[in-house]
């Protein structure tokens, strides 16, 4: 019998959401800065404060990560899914934990200090060295890159389950508004017990 | 630290003396903090914006068939910069010295001295030579470099370092511009060097000479200059620090006597 999915407690879907904008912007401002003339020096501090403030929560995050156990998946997701949904879930904290300190590295192998805050100067964490500098400056990229492409799958996976599959998957991760819509549907497979997904999504339709 | 330069992108070509010497300096205070300045032997700045050093660039670029600049280009880049003409003209007046031991560097970019209470005074710093230069010997290829390494075997070299302190209504985003000479200026301290050293991993080569690593209580000034020289400052040491290294052009073991 498919059980309506739980959600995740709120303090775990506020942590989600300030890092989902958190690195948004972080990652906006990266891409756009490299290519500025006359933003780059302010856009480069406000880069650099929130990737310490995201390297921050993600901290808070895989600690708190340990303190409850998560919802059930929807029925919809197959043990393949399972095992991909968690992979991207590791990888996802592993880039996020991995691109400020790469970034804050980068930093500190070019001799200088990373400042937050406009003018807090962060401790250097690596050696001055210009070989290193050029393979932590490739690394930041790359990581970028990588960040872009599992939040792009991470977010299309959502929206598929949701909007396609209609099992209520955003609303583990939602709050109120979202989850009402979502429950309508979630409730719709209950009543039928166990429904295919081809069967709820041609029903939703 | 620090580190003289001379322009172009070809360290192979033979030193001239009417190209603007660089000097960049990068202290390390005890509280970990630093500061880094790049310089120049010139009264001003030949350009007041990104756009005008990106306009002038391409104005005196090379022609293909002469080998020089385009004369029409230039006056035509003149024509539209009327600062850089004055700027280039003012640069004229002020011929360069003998050598690199004997010029003055200057910052040109206008900076905000805070103090304890949070006022701010606009500053611009200069390094004063305190010494004459030897003379470069003439026909060989790093004259001006070679002059530099000989006296510097002989003993060292200090510079005064020299700031000036703006008025309201003195230009402080605009480095074409000169200050009125009668302004206060205050000497605050003598830089002595006191060896050079071949371009090698963990020197001057690998520092990213930023305007904008400043220590406690200098601030950077609305001069469009300063976020444009981080960026492609960033840029170029991104670019130099993968490429393969080759032998420094100047070899400071084998300058003659």
């Amino acid at each position: 019998v498919t059980q309506p999915p739980g959600r995740y407690p709120v303090r775990t879907r506020i942590l989600h959401w300030l890092t989902a904008v958190l690195i948004f912007s972080a990652l906006f401002i990266g891409f756009v800065m490299v290519r500025s003339i006359g933003s780059y020096s302010s856009l480069v501090l406000v880069h650099m404060t929130l990737g310490l403030i995201i390297l921050s929560v993600v901290v808070v995050r895989i600690a708190n990560r340990f303190t409850h156990r998560v919802p059930k998946l929807p029925d919809t997701v197959g043990w393949v899914e399972h095992k991909l949904v968690v992979g991207s879930e590791l990888t996802l904290y592993a880039l996020i934990l991995a691109q400020p300190l790469v970034g804050w590295a980068m930093v500190s192998a070019s001799g200088s200090h990373a400042v937050i805050f406009g003018s807090l100067q962060l401790p250097r964490i690596a050696p001055f060295n210009a070989d290193l500098y050029f393979v932590l400056r490739q690394t930041h990229l790359l990581v970028a890159f990588a960040l872009v492409a599992v939040i792009a799958a991470h977010v299309s996976a959502v929206l598929w389950h949701t909007l396609t599959l209609r099992d209520g998957m955003l609303s583990r991760m939602g709050f109120a508004v979202g989850a009402r819509s979502s429950g309508a549907s979630v409730r719709e497979v209950q009543e039928t017990g166990g429904v295919s997904s081809a069967d709820t999504h041609a029903r939703g339709n | 630290m620090g580190r003289f330069s001379l322009p172009g992108g070809n360290p192979m070509l033979a030193d001239t003396p009417d190209a603007a010497r660089g000097l960049g300096l990068a202290f390390a205070f005890p509280d970990g903090t630093q500061w880094r300045t790049a310089m120049l032997n010139t009264a001003v700045f030949p350009d007041n914006s990104p756009q005008g050093f990106y306009d002038r660039l391409l104005a005196s670029k090379p022609d293909k068939m002469t080998g020089k600049p385009d004369p029409a280009a230039m006056s035509a880049f003149e024509k539209a910069h009327p600062e850089s003409a004055a700027a280039m003209a003012l640069n004229k007046q002020h011929p360069p010295t003998l050598g690199f031991a004997d010029s003055t560097y200057s910052g040109f970019i206008t900076f905000y001295f805070v103090n304890g209470a949070g006022v701010r005074t606009p500053v611009r710093w200069a390094f004063v030579p305190m010494q004459e230069a030897l003379a470069p010997h003439a026909g060989t290829t790093n004259s001006l470099f070679d002059a530099l390494v000989r006296q510097l075997r002989k003993g060292p070299l200090q510079w005064r370092l020299v700031l000036t302190v703006g008025q309201p209504g003195d230009p402080v985003a605009d480095a074409t511009l000169p200050w009125p000479s009668d302004r206060r200026t205050v000497d605050a301290g003598v830089l002595t060097l006191t060896g050079i050293e071949t371009e090698r991993a963990g020197n001057a080569r690998d520092i990213n000479f930023d305007p904008q690593v400043l220590p406690d209580g200098i601030q950077p000034s609305d001069d469009p200059l300063l976020s444009a020289r981080s960026a492609v400052y960033a840029a170029s040491y991104r670019a130099r620090t993968g490429e393969p290294k080759s032998a420094s052009a100047v070899q400071v073991d084998e300058v003659a006597p």
